[in-house]
């Protein structure tokens, strides 16, 4: 193997690992949120500079191989989806300490029943960040299809809970604090579902040399 | 192996691949229209069944691994081939609808010039090298001369670096300057279209990206076709870019497209230096 594609592997497991170091940082802040547990929380704070310090290592690693190696078609249509598969995995793990940070707001309120479906929207999310990642890894179109497709859904049950949180907080004021919580986690899911569209339409592009972005495709002439 | 049809062929890696043109029809006129077109060295047959159309005022690179055919196509393109032995061609080559074979070889070479991996200046001087093809085609005017020798030049972007020494020997340029004067020597002809074989191969990047602005320059004048060795040169500067295996084309389409998303493996595996 020529050492150019050895370092391609290279680059594709360090992306596989960020991509489950995020996946589990977002798992976890869901859990804290959930649960209320704070070990989670911490746990997703302790790894952030780790994913962070891949970021930068990834980055470097792939401008390193696009200025000596100059890639050409699958080569450099994966280092290309690699750079942005990369920034997207550090921003998802952003939206975790975002999430986390809600966590530990809403431990210091008292415990109350559930305010709204919360967990069904961030298994959704969750689930659309795990298919996106085993695209990229099996190289699979077909999935990461289903995951653009995913995204309305997320976006569905993000305004369904905008609109029951905003009618607890219009009957309950004394608990806006916490709704407002609830909507950033939220908020927080659904640019999580975003991210992961991101990756699959980097993954289109890297296995069908298709740009899907924007509604690209259907753009094109036939 | 199953029959195939007249306009098909068996690929080396035993893939069905049309002899008609490949990829896209160009969105301009064909300039040049290939069909058919087997080569033979003797006995060895080194081109089958060429097809494809290279559109006017476009740049058109061919690449592929030593040995391809991409050299002896280009050289099939002026009949250039006719001045080695036992050398023989079957098939179709169309200038502007015209059959090159039925031509005059001197109408032909002054309307298809070509320029070679080694530049190769006369043993003359920068005037009497560029003004040599006008010469031969019997002008004598010494006015116009000059006139084509300047207009050459500065086409040629080397008016400026020889402006003052055009009685000096051509050999006194440096190589990259000579490479420049035998575009111009080309020039001069006026032809409607260049072949350049490997004209960078033996010149330093500095020299390479003039002749590649060169060509940027000329192409709203002329069709050009360049055989070229390296790919970031194909891709900086073809509209579009035709991959040659084992005398076969195996594929030819937009150069980005060949460089971004190739259709073929075969080619997939070339640009990306997996073998060749």
């Amino acid at each position: 193997m020529r050492h150019f594609e050895i370092q391609l592997d290279v680059l594709r497991s360090r992306l596989l690992e960020m991509g489950g170091l995020v996946e589990t940082a977002i798992h976890r802040s869901v859990l804290a949120v959930i649960r209320r547990d704070e070990e989670e929380a911490r746990r997703v704070l302790l790894n952030e500079a780790r994913i962070n310090q891949m970021e930068i290592e990834n980055d470097d690693l792939a401008i390193n191989l696009l200025a000596t190696e100059q890639p050409v078609a699958s080569d450099l249509r994966f280092l290309t989806a690699g750079l942005r598969i990369n920034n997207d995995l550090e921003r998802l793990g952003d939206l975790a300490i975002n999430i986390v940070e809600r966590a530990l707001t809403l431990l210091r309120s008292p415990e109350t029943r559930p305010l709204v479906d919360l967990p069904e929207m961030a298994n959704l999310a969750e689930s659309m960040v795990h298919r996106s990642l085993d695209a990229f890894v099996k190289k699979d179109a077909a999935l990461a299809r289903s995951v653009l497709a995913s995204d309305d859904s997320v976006d569905e049950r993000c305004a369904e809970i905008y609109h029951d949180l905003t009618a607890v907080m219009q009957r309950e004021p004394s608990r806006i604090p916490e709704c407002v919580a609830f909507m950033f986690v939220a908020h927080n899911l659904e640019r999580i579902a975003d991210h992961a569209t991101n990756i699959a339409e980097d993954v289109l592009f890297l296995v069908q040399g298709v740009d899907v972005r924007h509604h690209a495709e259907a753009k094109q002439p036939a | 192996m199953g029959a195939t049809s007249d306009a098909e062929t068996i690929c080396p890696t035993g893939k069905t691949i049309s002899s008609e043109p490949q990829g896209p029809l160009p969105a301009t006129a064909a300039k040049i229209s290939v069909r058919h077109l087997n080569f033979f060295y003797s006995r060895r047959q080194v081109l089958y069944d060429i097809g494809l159309d290279i559109p006017e005022k476009k740049i058109t690179a061919l690449i592929g691994p030593s040995g391809c055919g991409k050299s002896t196509f280009l050289r099939t393109l002026n009949r250039m081939f006719e001045t080695v032995p036992y050398t023989r061609v079957e098939g179709e080559v169309k200038l502007d609808g015209e059959d090159i074979f039925g031509m005059s070889v001197v109408d032909l070479r002054r309307r298809v010039g070509m320029v070679f991996q080694k530049s190769n200046p006369f043993p003359k001087s920068i005037f009497d090298n560029v003004a040599f093809g006008a010469r031969v085609n019997g002008l004598k005017n010494r006015d116009k001369l000059r006139e084509v020798v300047e207009t050459s030049l500065r086409r040629a972007a080397l008016w400026d670096e020889v402006k003052d020494s055009l009685r000096k020997s051509a050999y006194s340029l440096s190589g990259g300057q000579q490479q420049r004067l035998c575009i111009a020597r080309a020039l001069a002809v006026d032809p409607e279209v260049i072949l350049l074989d490997e004209p960078c191969s033996a010149l330093d990047p500095i020299a390479t990206a003039k002749i590649e602005d060169l060509l940027f320059d000329l192409v709203g004048s002329c069709t050009i076709i360049i055989v070229t060795h390296n790919m970031q040169q194909a891709a900086r500067v073809a509209d579009q870019t035709g991959f040659f295996l084992l005398g076969r084309l195996i594929e030819f389409d937009k150069t980005e497209v060949m460089f971004k998303n190739p259709s073929r493996k075969e080619t997939e595996d070339y640009i990306s230096g997996r073998f060749g």
